[in-house]
């Protein structure tokens, strides 16, 4: 019973219900229109009818006088199935015709009967039942009346037809309905049924669950296709959480402990103030890289997470590269290597300036340290628009990375080995990699055979 | 210099009360927004230091209540949030400059005794003196003991910002946020190369030196023995 209730609440069950509410209500109206039209044209047919017989029988009054007349009536009356016929003297006395009993008042007044009227037909010696017609009554000079009449019973079947054949439609209408929203009910109920079953699911704590799709590509799969995506954006979100506290657990442990030990070393032991200044200093050190690295983890995750508030607007790669490469040239030049940058004009992409500027400085900054240990170390920077598509390439003559290490060298806190005794927090390639994501581009290790090449391609100009 | 700190976080408050007097300066300490309003709004400090997370009344709504009752006195906000549009959020409540914990303090006092000295003359010179050294901020020109000194343009925003602030600690972070208006950190420490040069540039045969490091702080530019 549940589960019939549950079907006649479903919105198609509710839409079929109006529907047939408001067809019959036109079918009625219809339906009564007809008819009213049908029993005027009856009437209409009548009166000329009987119109006709009174001329009939008024030429024969005027041939053949009274006892023509009677005789004329008392035959017509004896004709199965015919019209109406009652002559009744001045006292109201039945001379002849075919009507057994008749309410008087219907005699006193000339002219059409306003209303059908009941009546009893006599035919021979028996009387049939109750019939209802309309008349017409006339008064002779002597005040004898007759009255000639059509019987309604034909017009009545019809009606009876009209009426029956109406119920019957609408009761097909009806069932038919019924069965259209059992069954449409049905299956809406199913495939809600099947959704709120997966949402349970994912909600009991399979995230990776996702919400069934027939491949129809009707309304439902539509709106299970955009929650599945919204899923699939929660358990990014949520994974890219768990990572972050993975991270900091495991990343910021480390060097916390370190801070910790320095602090307690110089706690035990008896030193000089000289002895306590450096290793405060050195742990004010420790705590800003641990700050830089905590930064770092934060921003990359907001990044990845994409809910950074961070806003793009319409910015110069060339411009934004310009600067930075300004920023380092000193340090290059202090390195002992040529920064140099080429590009073809202004760039114009939707960016941030500032992301995009740290991603290249971590870049530059990464390049010319790994330059910096090769003879005539180089570190080139180009940006250009390659078929619309804009690209900022930094290549570097250092030892590079080798291919197979290249895909990880954009996870978090991946340092490679070579990479290990350099300083840095091990990453920024992935917030390159997480700045790239933002601007819907790619980030792209690779090598002419020397050197690294990190590129960084965004999306086509025109999309 | 009196400078009211609201900050909600006890060890903070009284850790920078501690370390502004120790500088010279005189602090008071409010441990909420509405406090920090009503001492603000008597009108007799000289720089306002808010944290933006306050109990009973947020940073950015008593900066902006201030600046909606016409008080122009500097204000530093203190934030642990430290996206830029945070610090555009920050500044445009009517903050004049933007300082994202944890912090040093030497970081947070340059920052201070600069905001004091922002409602001096210095924006409106034309020309800025320091001993022999000379700048032109209308022709672009700099010169020292009548010597023309031939700068990028780069070094001559670095050279300017340095002379408006003479005779105070800036930061390297001032130096990226307002010279290269960067607000990351590069890690390295690219400005500390770039001030070398202009060291150079500006001193080299010229004895006197006048560019100063300030250890564990910045640098500072002035002629030696005066203030």
């Amino acid at each position: 019973m549940g589960r019939f209730r549950a079907i006649i609440s479903t919105t198609a069950a509710r839409l079929s219900a109006l529907y047939l509410l408001l067809f019959t209500i036109c079918a009625l109206a219809l339906v009564l229109y007809m008819t009213a039209q049908a029993a005027k044209i009856l009437r209409t047919q009548t009166e000329t009818a009987v119109m006709e017989e009174v001329q009939n029988l008024a030429q024969v009054y005027a041939r053949a006088g009274l006892p023509g007349l009677v005789r004329a009536i008392d035959r017509r009356s004896r004709i199965p199935g015919a019209n109406l016929y009652l002559i009744t003297d001045k006292a109201g006395i039945v001379l002849a015709g075919n009507v057994a009993e008749i309410d008087t008042r219907i005699l006193r007044n000339e002219g059409w009967t306003r209303e059908p009227f009941e009546y009893l037909r006599f035919s021979g010696e028996t009387v049939e039942p109750t019939h209802h017609a309309l008349a017409h009554v006339f008064v002779l000079p002597n005040e004898m009346r007759i009255l000639v009449g059509r019987d309604l019973g034909e017009p009545e079947r019809f009606r009876e037809i009209v009426q029956r054949s109406l119920t019957l439609a609408l009761s097909m209408m009806g069932i038919g309905a019924l069965l259209i929203w059992y069954f449409v009910g049905r299956h809406a109920l199913k495939r809600i049924d099947g959704v709120s079953a997966a949402s349970q699911r994912i909600m009991s704590g399979d995230l990776s669950g996702r919400l069934p799709v027939t491949g129809s590509g009707d309304e439902f799969d539509r709106l299970s296709e955009n929650l599945n995506l919204m899923l699939g954006k929660i358990s990014n979100l949520n994974e890219g959480m768990k990572q972050v506290s993975d991270n900091i657990a495991h990343d910021l442990k480390t060097p916390l402990t370190r801070l910790r030990n320095r602090a307690e070393a110089a706690l035990a032991s008896r030193q000089t103030t000289a002895d306590y200044k450096e290793a405060l200093t050195d742990m004010i050190g420790q705590s800003d890289q641990l700050i830089r690295t905590f930064n770092a983890i934060l921003m990359i995750s907001r990044l990845e997470a994409g809910y950074s508030s961070e806003r793009l607007e319409g910015v110069d790669l060339s411009e934004i590269a310009g600067d930075v490469v300004e920023l380092y040239a000193p340090l290059a030049e202090e390195a002992g290597a040529s920064l140099t940058i080429e590009t073809s004009g202004p760039v114009a992409i939707l960016g941030n300036r500032e992301l995009l500027s740290q991603t290249l400085a971590n870049i530059i900054d990464n390049a010319i340290k790994y330059a910096a240990g090769v003879e005539n170390p180089v570190v080139r920077v180009n940006v250009a628009s390659e078929n619309g598509t804009p690209v900022v390439m930094v290549s570097d003559n250092g030892p590079g990375i080798p291919e197979s290490d290249r895909g990880r060298a954009t996870e978090r806190f991946v340092r490679l080995e070579k990479s290990r005794s350099a300083p840095g927090s091990g990453l920024g390639l992935s917030l390159a990699k997480a700045v790239m994501k933002l601007h819907k581009g790619e980030l792209h290790l690779g090598s002419d055979g020397q050197g690294l090449n990190v590129s960084l391609v965004f999306a086509h100009a025109g999309s | 210099m009196k400078i009211l700190v609201i900050e909600d976080d006890r060890d903070s408050a009284r850790y920078l009360e501690k370390a502004l007097a120790e500088s010279g300066h005189s602090a008071d300490i409010a441990a909420d927004g509405e406090t920090g309003f009503t001492l603000a709004d008597s009108g007799t400090y000289d720089v306002l230091v808010v944290d933006r997370m306050l109990p009973r009344r947020d940073g950015l709504s008593v900066v902006a209540g201030l600046r909606a009752k016409g008080h122009r006195t500097p204000v530093l906000i203190l934030s642990a949030l430290g996206e830029v549009d945070d610090r555009v959020t920050g500044l445009r409540a009517g903050g004049d400059d933007y300082l994202t914990k944890p912090y040093a303090f030497s970081e947070l006092l340059a920052r201070v005794e600069v905001l004091q000295r922002r409602n001096g003359s210095a924006d409106v010179e034309t020309i800025y003196r320091v001993g022999d050294l000379e700048l032109d901020r209308l022709s672009h020109m700099a010169k020292r003991a009548g010597h023309e000194i031939v700068l990028q343009p780069r070094e001559f925003r670095l050279l300017e910002y340095l002379m408006r602030h003479a005779g105070q600690v800036v930061t390297r972070t001032m130096l990226l946020e307002n010279v290269w208006e960067y607000h990351f950190d590069p890690q390295t420490n690219v400005i500390d190369v770039h001030v070398s040069r202009l060291r150079s540039k500006i001193e080299k045969g010229f004895g006197v030196p006048l560019l100063h490091t300030v250890r564990g702080a910045g640098y500072m530019l002035k002629v030696p023995g005066k203030i």
